[in-house]
């Protein structure tokens, strides 16, 4: 399922670039390998609970096809992540946001 | 057993307008007093863009409500809604928990702060003494 995922990301950057400052080796030989440092947003802003109502939040986390961001980009720690898919499909349940765009 | 908190949010149709909103509203809320629930909230988040066509209306009227109860009321009222042609969706959310949690992270975070200035106010007048002694010396 992941290396379904990592295969399409490389291929052609088919959705909007999500690989970008993925932590992995390009493949490439001499690729430059990107490591960003992961800072949670939410625990620096101390965020104990995310609102499924708060719509321009969650925007943030949901690129052009609508997928949930994954960790790995957004570099959120698992706790907030968890409230972040949980909030966000709720949201997307009461048609706040979409499930698919087009 | 303590009492459950629900935020329960349903979209109205369209075609109703603010009057009948308003009356679907407290219709609703008549039906949870009468089930021995309490409304601690209910307003009106107004008209908005559905992010995706629900029976081919591409808008609704969102309405919020916060109900204090047992969860029966919970049961009824959505067994109305789902019966009701106004009301397009619904969602129940029940948030003592998670509301509970989030305190609990909270006063977690205040206490560790406190320990953390505590420790911090501590060090520094041990330090104060410590230059008023090579000042003396």
């Amino acid at each position: 399922m992941s290396t379904n995922y990592e295969e399409r990301g490389r291929g052609y950057n088919s959705d909007e670039d999500l690989d970008r400052g993925r932590g992995m080796q390009g493949g490439r030989a001499g690729g430059r390998r990107m490591h960003r440092r992961r800072i949670c947003r939410f625990c620096i802003e101390k965020v104990d609970l995310i609102d499924f109502k708060d719509v321009r939040l969650l925007q943030n986390y949901i690129p052009e096809r609508g997928k949930i961001l994954p960790r790995r980009i957004s570099g959120n720690c698992a706790t907030h992540q968890r409230m972040l898919a949980e909030a966000i499909k709720r949201a997307r349940n009461i048609a706040l946001l979409p499930y698919t765009t087009d | 057993m303590a009492n459950r908190q629900y935020e329960v949010v349903f979209i109205a149709d369209p075609v109703a307008d603010e009057g009948e909103v308003q009356r679907l509203t407290d219709n609703f809320k008549q039906l949870v007093t009468d089930q021995g629930g309490v409304i601690n909230k209910a307003e009106t988040m107004g008209k908005r863009q559905l992010a995706y066509e629900i029976l081919h209306k591409t808008e609704g009227t969102f309405v919020l409500m916060e109900i204090e109860g047992s969860g029966r009321e919970i049961a009824e009222l959505e067994r109305r809604m789902r019966v009701n042609d106004r009301v397009l969706r619904y969602i129940t959310v029940r948030v003592d928990e998670d509301r509970r949690r989030a305190e609990k992270f909270k006063t977690r975070r205040t206490a560790k702060a406190a320990r953390k200035n505590r420790a911090a106010g501590a060090a520094a007048p041990a330090k104060v003494a410590d230059f008023a002694s090579d000042e003396e010396a």
